[in-house]
């Protein structure tokens, strides 16, 4: 089973491959955005030493650590499962003896893999010749960073097999998915700190997974939290992987019932 | 090896209203019918037979294969299969079986071919030299050694269509599904895949099951014919009990050397129940309906009185004998 997993991940490795333009393009975009991210907040700040109890250096390394987890966390494993439901793959995937939704799972982390080493390697490379930037000190700091960062990508993929499976009972669901995008982008801490929202906003997402996503890993790779208050936030991340398993399982065991292969 | 009883399938076909009103209707409260698709279907087939499924567009014959593959859960009814129930033990039951969809690709669009064997190897756990092997063989045997390193979107669809069959082979199963495999493909292809398939079902004592619209798939490989009709099975047996039952004969046509009327050959054929025609001047054609006993009397009677310069004789095609089941309606029987 081990082999499989790493033989599909070593599979969308050469698949991301076959396209070249694409990949360059990608590191461009890459940098691309978080040099304008860069630049929006510097004149936000203007001159001033702190906002949201974040530096001007802490703020830049934040963007920047922001956009690179992304790049490991982001797939668009919902947007396959639905274009297998509509196109009828999904009669291939199930003659195959694995289970869909961990093939997808493995797939995504392959494409993540992918981005984390050749989109934000290259980027942050690229981006650090230009504005100051902050790494972690210790080993501590990165061992932290890239644990919360597992979690963040397994609980990004859940959201997107949680919204990928609707297809099979909506048939069409772009809109949910494009809604889900730009709510995870917004409520995840990508476009604004958690912290530079008002305070009741910050109560409601205290109740909802996606600051898990990009919010917990980025405050910590910044080193704005001692390792103790890391290790609580690694917990809460743990606690949504279990909490958001259990519609899927749901959903998963209903999708199979009522599947319908389209066309032919 | 192949058990099926009472299977049915139904689906709920949402029907959308009429208009704009009925658009906005449709947004509060939907209507629904239920279709069945696969009405009461019982068959039983033996390990190392080739059969095939044929029935027009619609007749539940996708659905049937979807069902048999474990894709699709069944409304009612059982199926069992090499032992399991395919869509209750999917994961164990799969690895039993091969699947061809002519019309859906299982091989990944960017990447050779190779490249997907080889993950289906570790998909179906195919290790060692036996593996290597077999799949040595499937290479030689489909001839597919040239492009099996190009990246599947750069092959032709006979070439593509090739490694599909390999790619389902992979992992040596009991039991091969080909569901409409030679859609699309060249005279050439398709003899090939056919010699291939019918190696493998002598070679390996594999079971195989096709779907096709192609009568010569069916005439070149299958004995056994099993053809349905919206969402029933109305004939189960051997091909040609199917032609002597429903087909209407064979049609000769004569080529004569001199001008002849049809009635002078209808005078040498005396009251023998065949319908004769006037092509044009030269051409007759001859209807006989039952082909074996009647035949070869017309043939040698024709023969020795004209002077005949071609004869081409058309075998009805099981297309013509699915139409005339259709046609019929009222002798659409139950099968043995």
């Amino acid at each position: 089973m081990h082999k499989l997993y790493m033989e599909l991940i070593r599979m969308r490795f050469l698949t991301m491959l076959a396209y070249r333009v694409n990949y360059y393009s990608g590191i461009i975009i890459y940098a691309i955005n978080i040099g304008a991210y860069y630049f929006l907040w510097g004149a936000i700040y203007g001159g001033q030493q702190q906002l949201g109890g974040l530096s001007v250096e802490q703020m830049t390394s934040y963007v920047a650590i922001a956009w690179m987890s992304r790049a490991f966390y982001f797939n668009n494993i919902d947007t396959e499962i639905a274009q297998d439901v509509r196109e009828g793959k999904v009669a291939i995937e199930m003659i195959r003896p694995y289970n869909y939704l961990s093939v997808k799972t493995a797939q995504a982390f392959g494409e993540g893999i992918f981005r984390f080493l050749f989109f934000a390697g290259p980027g942050i490379f690229l981006i650090s010749l230009i504005i100051p930037f902050h790494f972690p000190a210790t080993a501590t700091g990165w061992g932290l960073y890239l644990i919360s960062l597992m979690f963040a990508f397994l609980i990004n993929t859940q959201i997107n097999l949680l919204t990928g499976l609707f297809t099979f009972f909506l048939f069409r669901n772009d809109g949910m998915m494009r809604a889900k995008r730009v709510v995870v982008d917004l409520m995840s801490g990508l476009v604004l700190p958690i912290s530079f929202f008002p305070g009741w906003a910050q109560t409601v997402m205290g109740f909802l997974p996606f600051q898990a996503v990009n919010y917990y890993p980025s405050l910590i790779f910044t080193g704005a939290i001692t390792p103790g208050r890391s290790w609580e936030l690694i917990g809460f991340q743990a606690i949504w992987m279990v909490v958001i398993l259990v519609p899927i399982l749901i959903l998963w065991r209903m999708a199979r019932n009522r599947l319908v292969v389209q066309g032919g | 090896m192949i058990q099926v009883k009472n299977l049915q399938k139904e689906f709920r076909i949402h029907q959308a209203r009429a208009g704009l009103g009925g658009a906005f209707r449709d947004l509060f409260s939907r209507e629904y019918k239920t279709v069945k698709a696969v009405n009461d279907l019982s068959f039983t087939v033996e390990e190392g037979e080739m059969f095939a499924l044929i029935g027009e567009n619609g007749a539940g014959k996708s659905t049937t294969i979807k069902m048999l593959t474990g894709i699709l859960t069944p409304s009612e009814g059982e199926i069992v299969i090499n032992g399991y129930v395919p869509f209750k033990q999917r994961e164990e039951y799969v690895r039993s079986i091969g699947v061809v969809f002519g019309q859906r690709s299982q091989l990944w669009w960017d990447l050779s071919p190779m490249e997907s064997f080889r993950l289906l190897k570790s998909v179906y756990k195919v290790d060692g030299t036996e593996g290597d092997k077999w799949l040595d063989r499937l290479i030689e045997e489909l001839e597919i050694n040239s492009f099996v390193s190009q990246p599947v979107r750069k092959l032709s669809l006979g070439q593509r269509m090739r490694c599909e069959v390999a790619a389902s082979l992979i992992h040596k199963p009991r039991l091969l599904f080909l569901d409409e495999p030679t859609v699309g493909l060249d005279v050439l292809v398709k003899q090939k895949i056919r010699e291939f398939l019918r190696n493998l079902n002598e070679t390996e004592n594999m079971t195989i099951l096709l779907t096709t619209h192609d009568v010569s798939d069916i005439e070149a490989l299958c004995k056994r014919v099993l053809v349905m009709d919206k969402g029933k099975l109305i004939f189960d047996g051997l091909l040609s009990d199917l032609k002597e039952k429903w087909g209407n004969g064979t049609e000769v046509s004569f080529q004569m050397k001199k001008r002849t009327p049809a009635d002078e050959l209808r005078k040498t054929l005396g009251e023998m129940p065949c319908e004769i025609s006037q092509v044009n001047e030269y051409t007759i054609s001859v209807k006989v309906p039952q082909s074996q006993e009647m035949l070869p009397f017309v043939l040698s009677t024709v023969m020795s009185t004209f002077e005949v310069s071609d004869v081409k004789i058309m075998e009805t095609s099981t297309e013509d004998i699915v139409r005339n089941i259709y046609q019929v309606d009222t002798g659409v029987r139950g099968h043995a």
